[in-house]
C-alpha cells in the first residue's frame, strides 16, 4: 500500500498533542507533572522527554538563571513524568518580577516542547482510547 | 469496615468557601480541613503583623466560619485549618469574638510552636546548620534580614486537639496534608507517633496522599486542568465542587465530590493534583511519613469517583522542614500602552526615554525587567513573537516595566518618571498605571531543623467558646 507518507519518517509534534501538564513552585524551583493520555502516548514521552531535552527547551528563556540539572522521574503507574527545573523563578515567587511570578503558566511552556515521532506512532497514540474516564462529553 | 468522610475547605488565603456549602449539605462529611497558607502567604501575614500585632493570621477564616459554622454545627462536622498563620491565638480570638456577636459557640483549639524565628536568629549555631535546602548556602548571608521562619509541623497536635474534643482546630504552619491526616488518625485509630510497622506507615502514606489531593480545593476536582483542548470537558466551572474523600480503616480511599456540583474527579484530574508541587515522587517528605507514589493506583469507578490505593510509607527523618523569608530589596512596576500605528516601535522609544532618565538621574537599581503582556509575559523567549513589521501592525502594545532596587526611595520614585511623557513622549499612549507602586521583595529560605527542638515547644490549648 502506498499512502504517500513514509510512516517511518519522523515528524515534530508539540507535547500538547499527546499530553497534559500542571506546574507548581517551591521557592526557586518549578515542578511539572506531565501526563500521557494512554500507554501508547506514555511510551513516546518516556523515549523523548528526557531531563536534558527539557533543559534545552527552556534554555533560550531561562538559561541565565537555570542552575543545576533538570530532574526527571518516570511514573508508569500514573503514565506520567515528574520534572523539576531549578532556578526557574528569579529566586522565588516573592522576588520574581515576572507577571506570572509563581510559574502557574509554565506548564503551558512545557507543552510547547516538540518531540520527534513517526506518523504511525502519532496516529496510534491519538487513536488509542484515553485511560481516564470522562463519560459523556469526553475530550 | 469503619470509614470517615472529609472535605476540602480553602486552597489558599483568598479562596472561595461557597463550594464547601455543597459538601456540607450533600457530601455527608464529618470533617472539613482548610489550607490557608501557600508558601508565600506568611510573607503577606508578616506585613499585616508589622502594621498591627493583633493580626498576622488569615483573616478570611472569620467570615468563612460565620457562613459555614452553623451548617457544620447542626451536622456535627468538625473543622481543621491553618489560618492561624503567624498568630494562631489571634485567629482564635477573632473567631470567638465574631461567634459571640452572633450567638454561636464552639470549642476551639489552638496549636502553636511552629515559629522558629528565634532559633534562626541564633548566630552561635555552626555555620552549616540551617543551610539553604536547595543551594546549600549558609544562613549567615541573610540572617539579619529574616522576617519570619516557621517549621512545618505534623498531624500529632491536630490529633491531640481532636482527641480533647475540639470542634475547631486552628494551627499556624503545619504540613498542608497534615490538616487532613490529623482527622483521619483521630477517627480511624491509626498509629502515628513512632509508627514503624509497614502496615502503619502505608496507612499514613494513604492518608497523606488524601490530604495532598484535597489541600488545593478545586485543583483536585478539575480546576486548573492544564491541557490543550481537554479542559473544556470539565463541566460547570461556576459551580465547582471541591474534592472530598471517604477513607477506610485500612487506608483505602475514594476521592469524590458532592453530587450536583461542577468539576470532574477522574484519573486525569486527580493525577494532575497528585504530582503538584512534588519533587522526588518516591520520597515526598512530610513530618509524619515519607511517601512513595511509585505504586499508587488511581482507578475510575464512574463519574467523579476515583479509588486510591498503593501509597507506600517510610518512617520520617529526625528533621522538619522550615520555610523562612528575608527582606530582599524592592520593586516598582509600571504598565504602559501604545496604540496602532507603530505601537511596537513607540513602546521601544518610550523604554529608551526611561533608561535615559534612570542613567542621567543615577537612580540605583539592579535590574529593569521588561515584558509585554499579551505577547510574552507568560512564556518569555519560548513565546514566538511576530516579525518587526507585524509587531508594528498590532492594535496595541503594552509594556510592563519593573525596577528591582535595594533602595526604597528609588522604587518610590520610579512611577514619577512616566507622567510627563504623556505630552512629551511617543503618540497615542492608551493607558498607564503604577505611579505609586512599590512593594518589598522577599527571598524564601527553605531549610531543615532538628525535629526534637521544635516538637518540644508545640502547645495545644483548648479554648471554650462563650455560651449564648
Amino acid at each position: 500500500m502506498n499512502t504517500g507518507v513514509d510512516m517511518t519518517d519522523k515528524v515534530r509534534v508539540p507535547l500538547a498533542r499527546l499530553a497534559h501538564a500542571r506546574s507548581g513552585d517551591k521557592a526557586d524551583w518549578v515542578d511539572f507533572g506531565l501526563f500521557a493520555w494512554n500507554a501508547a502516548g506514555y511510551a513516546l514521552l518516556e523515549r523523548e522527554v528526557t531531563a536534558e531535552r527539557v533543559r534545552a527547551h527552556f534554555m533560550p528563556w531561562l538559561g541565565r538563571d537555570l542552575t543545576g540539572k533538570v530532574d526527571a522521574w518516570l511514573l508508569p503507574n500514573l503514565l506520567a513524568i515528574k520534572l523539576v527545573l531549578r532556578g526557574a523563578l528569579q529566586g522565588g515567587g516573592a522576588r520574581n518580577l515576572r507577571l506570572d511570578n509563581l510559574g502557574k503558566s509554565m506548564a503551558g511552556a512545557l507543552l510547547r516542547m516538540e518531540i520527534e515521532v513517526t506518523p504511525f506512532e502519532l496516529a496510534q497514540a491519538l487513536a488509542t482510547p484515553r485511560v481516564g474516564w470522562w463519560g459523556e462529553g469526553a475530550p | 469496615m469503619k470509614s470517615i468522610r472529609i472535605g476540602a475547605g480553602l486552597g489558599f488565603y483568598g479562596d472561595n468557601w461557597e463550594p464547601v456549602v455543597a459538601t456540607l449539605e450533600r457530601g455527608n462529611v464529618q470533617f472539613i480541613a482548610s489550607d490557608h497558607l501557600a508558601e508565600l502567604t506568611l510573607a503577606i501575614l508578616q506585613k499585616d503583623r508589622q502594621r498591627d500585632p493583633a493580626l498576622g493570621y488569615a483573616r478570611d477564616v472569620v467570615p468563612m466560619l460565620l457562613r459555614l459554622w452553623p451548617l457544620m454545627a447542626e451536622r456535627g462536622v468538625r473543622f481543621v485549618c491553618n489560618a492561624g498563620g503567624l498568630n494562631p491565638n489571634g485567629a482564635a480570638q477573632a473567631v470567638l469574638a465574631a461567634f459571640a456577636a452572633k450567638g454561636l459557640t464552639a470549642r476551639v483549639a489552638v496549636v502553636t510552636g511552629d515559629d522558629v524565628l528565634p532559633q534562626l536568629f541564633d548566630a552561635s549555631k555552626p555555620a552549616d546548620d540551617l543551610a539553604h535546602l536547595f543551594t546549600g548556602e549558609p544562613l549567615a548571608g541573610v540572617r539579619e534580614r529574616l522576617v519570619f521562619g516557621n517549621a512545618y509541623l505534623g498531624a500529632q497536635p491536630i490529633v491531640q486537639a481532636l482527641d480533647a474534643g475540639a470542634d475547631i482546630v486552628i494551627t499556624g504552619r503545619v504540613a498542608d496534608a497534615a490538616l487532613f491526616l490529623g482527622p483521619l488518625v483521630h477517627s480511624l485509630g491509626w498509629t502515628l507517633t513512632g509508627a514503624m510497622a509497614q502496615a502503619d506507615l502505608d496507612r499514613l502514606a494513604q492518608g497523606l496522599t488524601v490530604g495532598h489531593l484535597l489541600e488545593c480545593s478545586g485543583q483536585g476536582s478539575g480546576g486548573n486542568f492544564g491541557s490543550q483542548g481537554a479542559w473544556q470537558a470539565i463541566p460547570d466551572l461556576a459551580h465547582m465542587g471541591y474534592p472530598m474523600a471517604e477513607v477506610w480503616e485500612d487506608g483505602t480511599a475514594l476521592i469524590t465530590k458532592a453530587p450536583g456540583t461542577g468539576g470532574r474527579v477522574n484519573f486525569d484530574t486527580v493525577r494532575q493534583q497528585l504530582l503538584y508541587e512534588v519533587h522526588n515522587p518516591h520520597a515526598y517528605h512530610a513530618p509524619d511519613v515519607v511517601l512513595d507514589m511509585g505504586h499508587i493506583t488511581l482507578h475510575d469507578e464512574g463519574y467523579d469517583r476515583v479509588r486510591l490505593t498503593g501509597a507506600r510509607g517510610q518512617a520520617p527523618g529526625d528533621q522538619l522542614k522550615v520555610v523562612a523569608g528575608y527582606r530582599d530589596g524592592y520593586k516598582a512596576e509600571v504598565t504602559w500602552g501604545f496604540s496602532w500605528p507603530d505601537a511596537w516601535d513607540k513602546a521601544q522609544a518610550a523604554q529608551a526615554t526611561i533608561r535615559t532618565q534612570l542613567l542621567e538621574k543615577r537612580i540605583p537599581h539592579d535590574e529593569l525587567y521588561i515584558e509585554y503582556p499579551g505577547l510574552n509575559s507568560a512564556h518569555g523567549a519560548l513565546a514566538p513573537l511576530p516579525d518587526a513589521d507585524a509587531l508594528n501592525q498590532l492594535n496595541e502594545v503594552w509594556t510592563r516595566m519593573v525596577l528591582r532596587t535595594p533602595v526604597k526611595a528609588a522604587a518610590d520614585g520610579f512611577g514619577g518618571l512616566f507622567p510627563w511623557l504623556a505630552l512629551s513622549g511617543p503618540a497615542y499612549t492608551c493607558g498607564f498605571h503604577g505611579l505609586h507602586n512599590t512593594s518589598e521583595l522577599l527571598g524564601i529560605w527553605p531549610t531543615l531543623i532538628p525535629r526534637a527542638a521544635v516538637e518540644a515547644g508545640v502547645r495545644v490549648e483548648l479554648l471554650q467558646g462563650t455560651a449564648p
